[in-house]
């Protein structure tokens, strides 16, 4: 039986968990808040109450174009996590269905890259994008989100094909399933969920990936990290249009993520909690 | 015969990745290593030389080194510190019976999934500007000076806008822990007469370990690596006082052209980037393996 809980025990706990949240997402909220101010209103002191003016957005497109580092944003997280799919899938799936004794070795030596700091090979590979002719190119960025998500990729696919039981293989093969079949009609529909899941993650990772996307790029394939990134001295824009212009980076992302909670607990701690 | 045809495919579906991440891992590390011996700098590129260890030399004895290694550490452990205690205790807030569960975690969560530069840029203009930020204003409601955040405590301003963005990775963890905790057993230690402060001690706390364990390990990967957050705030001053071992190596190598010292800095940060790894893939493995 359930342990009768005191609707005092519940107000207090509610009033509690509420105010911790508020403070914590309140950055977010007046964020929010100050887009829809005029510029005057942003500085005048502290105010909940904005005049709601849909005029910033309006500005940072028409002052900033701001729609170009949005689609590269999409190209290159979009684009990005695909390509890591599409190398990652295969590796995953037979590192699930026909493990070696080596299975778990190749795993955590791929999990490993993920440890070496990037700033470690910023010189190196400043200067083969630059004599590759890669810098502040969208295919140069799209490669190194690649190659820098692919390991997280295929831990995350991997956790999720190990769960789907051999046995329903056997079984299909009984009934006279060939390759082809078994593909199509038995994996496929439960690989799925899992293949979603980490795309979902990895569009999220690639969209937030703050080091490589301003280093590498300067104005024609720089995403929205580098554009918010560029306005960091006070004159580069005043602060109502700032926060329009973060609203927009973050709201996407922020939406998907909402919808994302149990996948990212799962994908970003490798299966180890569930 | 069927498995040796399995086994070959299966080699064949992991070659790519497996080729990628090696060829990722090598050439990039054997060219950082190689121009760690060198003097090679970028304003003077025809004048190539080979320079022995004078580069770890002189990035040893700089004095900035020594602060930077400092900072990081400050860094990863003051976020650590503060994302795994609060991170526990909202958890264990959220975990109880409340009204406006789902939209509490929603907005406990949000933060993270801010990218770094709009996190910081909100914080400094908005949350921490000694002119027209949030707190100068609390201060000055309550008749006290407003406080130069960046001025005055800049590591203290970064380490507390890493933890705003990676306390809910850390709550969401241990409470995604939590709610697979049995509850028969905590209604066992209850009956037992066991009080709020030793469930949580003999209980709770073993339970979460684990998770404890994965988020140290997992947010220690990323805090290694915070750039962008000092980027748009302190931009690493004043002085060297914010300036970390990723941000003193950007410096050395996009700010003073300098490749072969910035080489001998990366060739450091991944050696003390796998110090720790060892502790932490030792500490985890042991937690993992149960």
């Amino acid at each position: 039986m359930a342990r009768a809980v005191t609707t005092r025990h519940k107000v207090i706990a509610t009033a509690a968990a509420w105010a911790v949240a508020l403070v914590i997402f309140f950055p977010i909220l007046y964020t929010l808040i100050t887009s829809i101010k005029t510029e005057p209103e942003a500085i005048a002191g502290f105010s909940l109450i904005p005049s709601g003016t849909f005029e910033n957005y309006v500005t940072v497109q028409t002052q900033r174009d701001y729609i170009k580092p949005f689609m590269n944003s999409v190209i290159l997280s979009v684009g990005s996590t695909i390509l890591a799919l599409i190398i990652g899938i295969p590796s995953a799936w037979a590192m699930a269905f026909s493990p070696t004794k080596r299975t778990k070795d190749v795993l955590m030596w791929m999990l490993s890259t993920k440890m070496m700091p990037a700033v470690a090979v910023l010189v190196p590979i400043y200067l083969m994008f630059r004599d590759f002719g890669l810098l502040d190119t969208r295919i140069g960025l799209a490669i190194m989100l690649t190659l820098i998500n692919l390991p997280i990729v295929i831990w995350m696919l991997y956790t999720y094909f190990r769960e789907i039981p051999g046995e329903i293989l056997e079984a299909a093969r009984m009934d006279g399933a060939g390759l082809w079949q078994e593909i199509v009609y038995v994996l496929t529909p439960m690989a799925v969920p899992g293949i979603a899941s980490t795309l979902l993650l990895n569009i999220i990772l690639a969209w937030n990936e703050s080091f490589w996307t301003i280093r590498l790029t300067t104005t024609n394939a720089a995403p929205l990290t580098a554009f918010i990134a560029s306005f960091s001295s006070p004159q580069g824009l005043f602060w109502a249009k700032l926060s329009a212009a973060s609203t927009m980076a973050i709201a996407p992302i922020l939406i998907m993520g909402w919808f994302s909670q149990k996948q990212l607990v799962r994908g970003l701690t490798f299966g180890a909690v569930k | 015969m069927a498995t040796q045809n399995t086994k070959g495919l299966a080699r064949l579906m992991m070659a790519p990745s497996v080729i990628l991440l090696l060829v990722w891992m090598i050439v990039p590390l054997s060219m950082t290593l190689w121009f760690s011996f060198q003097n090679y700098n970028l304003l003077n590129p025809a004048n190539v030389s080979f320079a022995g260890l004078f580069n770890y030399k002189f990035f040893y004895s700089d004095p900035a080194f020594f602060q930077s290694i400092w900072n990081t550490l400050v860094i990863v452990g003051g976020v650590l510190l503060i994302t795994v205690i609060g991170g526990t205790l909202i958890a264990l807030l959220i975990d109880q019976p409340i009204f406006g569960q789902g939209i509490v975690r929603i907005l406990v969560i949000s933060p993270f999934f801010v990218m770094p530069p709009v996190a910081a840029l909100v914080w400094k203009n908005m949350i921490m500007h000694p002119g027209y930020g949030v707190l100068a204003d609390f201060n000055r409601f309550f008749g006290l000076q407003p406080v130069d955040w960046f001025a005055q405590y800049p590591l203290l301003s970064i380490v507390i806008i890493v933890a705003w963005q990676w306390l809910p990775f850390a709550t969401l963890i241990l409470l995604t822990a939590l709610q697979s905790l049995d509850s028969e057993q905590k209604e066992a230690a209850e009956m037992d007469g066991a009080n709020v402060f030793n469930r949580f001690i003999y209980l709770t706390l073993p339970h979460l370990a684990r998770a404890i364990t994965v988020v140290i390990l997992i947010q220690t990967i990323f805090l290694l690596g915070v750039y962008a957050e000092i980027l748009v705030t302190t931009n690493g001053g004043p002085g060297y006082a914010s300036t970390n071992l990723v941000f003193l190596i950007y410096r050395t190598a996009l700010l003073g052209y300098d490749v072969g010292g910035a080489s001998a800095g990366g060739i450091i940060a991944i050696i003390l980037a796998n110090i720790v790894a060892i502790f932490l893939m030792r500490a985890v493995g042991r937690n993992l393996d149960r």
